[in-house]
């Protein structure tokens, strides 16, 4: 009940995208800003700025209509250098938190003898999941990596002991762990984002620290269109209008893990 | 009595220091673990589990079976037990000992272990793994030490023992429970998810451990005066040979359903361990290695002619004790994470230096195991003088 009060306090105040007129909540809303600014420890989010984005519950709808190699690569850059992801020459150690596969190996429960030309040589992004119900989350016996109100599934670096409980429960191989340290294998370091050291996990966090910001996560900037980002919990929102008019898969959507990231085929 | 651990003889002590020295060994290059970080193992992306835990499992097992003792001694009544109970509650100490330490190896973050007593988590079974198994190496402490001492001093043992020793009988079971519950309840990854897993596990364990602690006592009784005695060997054979032949009964059960249903992704996992797949097999020959040592064990162990020869006893208990090990400790871990989630096959074998520091944790067991059955001897001989 907490919990529900709490994110419909939340969706309440994002008047910035003009959700409706709540105002006996008001009062209310402000107070639940300031306490969700002011939480420590694993609950801590990003620090919001006036414009942040904000939802119930962020989604992903991939376009595999506009993807192509290029506009992968482009997103996996864009990603890996925006949060300091190292590139280790030895594949064993590899950090990867979004990356492109193809279908066969993206949804390999429904792989196809007779596909679609288009689809068998495609390159697909494949990311965290951001699952509603996420088995890393249940699995992770520090609550270093948790789900936040507005379902992203973050990781705190501080607290991981690097058991890899989290990579053996996820079931989407989104999860790397630093084999080593990743300081000595980051080109250009960004320092608006930490950098991790070895022994703990890390993947993708949707761009919490840009959606705090007001930004768009850096993959869906780079996707020329591909990649749509918003709220799955709001009937109006993009991500609900493109599920309403097309048919989207997601990753092996029969263990219940519930993945926020769809992909239109 | 533990002063009894720190006089022995010339042997006892050279055993000791070679133990230590290999420990120090170990030691070293656990130190360049802990500097370099995880990747000096041969674990990857995709085998994110090794060595280290599959060993933890393996050790979990051993540690459980000391209930096959304490079972027909203490609720069967079986007297011949009384004389080895205690051997098996000090071989669940140090192997518990060794499932602590294997897991401290594999963390990648060793110093914030106690993130994990300082955030409980009862979602996470790796949580209820740490109460089980502390609380199943207190007992075994508390109630192998006292018994002995009982015994030393002629006098029965305390009357508050046995609540904890009944207790003891199902936390060994939880022990290895909790643990087949690490993996069995991971929705993507197929070859563990299924509900034999716990029960292959203690059966597995019932087998090799039992068949560990018979090549103890034949290797007590050759290196001391103390003889744990025919009839408790024989005995313990045949507990081994119930063990093994429900631990493949299970794996058959196992084998049936992945491959009569042909499940892909139940199938392929197996499918990989014994005849590689898509050209990737490394642990092939060692899986059928398993088999046939498993498989000879329980041939020899169901002839009465032959489980009655020590010698081949023990031959047929070190073929039960490796094709376990293997099994479990080579196959069940890493046949889980291949081929990975997104169906690649990336393979995992140990490297030198992982081996070594998994060399050094079995001589810290080994360790901690000879000082205490050194203690249990030196007061059987005391008794006995």
């Amino acid at each position: 009940m907490e919990n529900n009060r709490r994110s419909f306090l939340k969706f309440a105040g994002v008047s910035v995208l003009g959700l409706g007129s709540l105002s006996l909540l008001d009062g209310l809303t402000s107070d639940d800003v300031i306490a969700s600014s002011g939480q420590t420890s694993a609950e801590a989010t990003y620090k919001k700025t006036a414009n942040a984005l904000t939802a119930k519950r962020w989604g992903m709808v991939i376009d595999t209509k506009k993807l192509s190699g290029k506009i992968c690569r482009k997103m996996e850059k864009a990603c890996h250098q925006i949060h300091n992801v190292p590139h280790h020459e030895n594949k064993k150690h590899e950090i990867k938190w979004i990356w492109e596969a193809h279908y066969k190996h993206v949804f390999p429960g429904k792989q196809d003898e007779f596909l679609e030309e288009r689809l068998k040589e495609l390159p697909i992004p494949v990311l965290c999941n951001h699952c509603a119900n996420p088995p890393c989350v249940q699995a992770c016996p520090t609550q270093a990596t948790f789900q936040r109100e507005d379902g992203i599934v973050l990781m705190d670096f501080h607290r991981c002991i690097g058991c890899r409980f989290c990579m053996a429960a996820c079931p989407y191989g989104s999860r790397s762990f630093n084999f080593r340290d990743p300081r000595e294998a980051i080109a250009h370091e960004n320092e608006k984002f930490p950098t991790r050291m070895k022994g703990v996990v890390e993947k993708c966090n949707f761009c919490a620290e840009r959606l705090a910001v007001g930004k768009q996560p850096a993959c869906v900037e780079a996707s020329k269109g591909a990649l749509v980002f918003g709220d799955l919990a709001d009937p109006n929102s993009e991500v609900r209008q493109l599920l309403k008019e097309n048919y989207a898969i997601r990753r092996k959507q029969n263990l219940g893990s519930n993945p926020s990231v769809y992909y239109l085929v | 009595m533990l002063e009894k651990a720190l006089k022995g003889s010339k042997a006892y002590w050279i055993w000791i220091f070679a133990l230590l020295g290999i420990i120090t060994l170990g030691f070293g290059f656990y130190l360049k673990q802990l500097d370099f970080g995880l990747g000096i193992t041969g674990m990857n992306r995709d085998v994110t589990w090794g060595f280290y835990i599959a060993q933890f499992t393996f050790l979990v097992g051993v540690a459980a079976s000391a209930v096959m003792l304490v079972i027909p001694y203490y609720l069967h009544n079986y007297k011949a037990f009384g004389k080895i109970t205690i051997m098996g509650e000090f071989l669940a100490i140090s192997s518990v000992i060794m499932c602590i330490l294997f897991i401290i190896a594999d963390l990648g973050q060793p110093m914030r272990l106690l993130n994990v007593l300082l955030y409980p988590t009862p979602h996470s079974m790796l949580f209820w793994d740490m109460i089980v198994l502390s609380g199943y190496l207190v007992i075994n402490l508390v109630v192998g030490w006292n018994v002995l001492d009982a015994e030393r001093n002629s006098v029965p043992p305390a009357k508050w023992l046995k609540p904890l020793i009944y207790l003891s009988v199902p936390w060994a079971i939880s022990i290895h429970t909790v643990t087949a519950f690490l993996y069995c309840g991971l929705p993507g990854r197929g070859f563990w998810l299924t509900a034999v897993l716990a029960p292959r596990f203690l059966a597995s364990a019932f087998a090799g451990g039992p068949a560990f602690l018979i090549i103890l006592c034949l290797l007590v009784r050759k290196v001391t005066n103390f003889d744990p005695g025919k009839e408790q060997i024989q005995t313990l054979a045949k507990v081994v040979v119930y063990g093994s032949c429900a631990n493949m009964f299970f794996f058959l059960c196992e084998v049936f359903v992945a491959m009569y249903s042909q499940i892909p992704e139940h199938m392929d996992h197996l499918q990989y361990l014994f005849f590689g797949l898509h050209g990737h097999g490394v642990l092939v020959p060692w899986m059928w290695t398993a088999m046939v040592l498993i498989v000879s064990g329980i041939i020899l162990l169901l002839i009465p002619a032959a489980r009655q020869n020590e010698s081949v006893l023990a031959v047929a208990c070190v073929f039960t004790f490796v094709g376990i090990w293997i099994d479990k400790g080579m196959g069940m871990v890493a046949g889980g994470f291949v081929p990975n989630p997104l169906h690649e096959v990336n393979e995992y074998f140990p490297t030198f230096p992982e081996v070594m520091i998994a060399v050094a944790v079995y001589a810290t067991g080994f360790l901690v195991l000879t000082m205490l059955y050194k203690v249990f001897v030196g007061v059987k001989e005391e008794v006995a003088g």
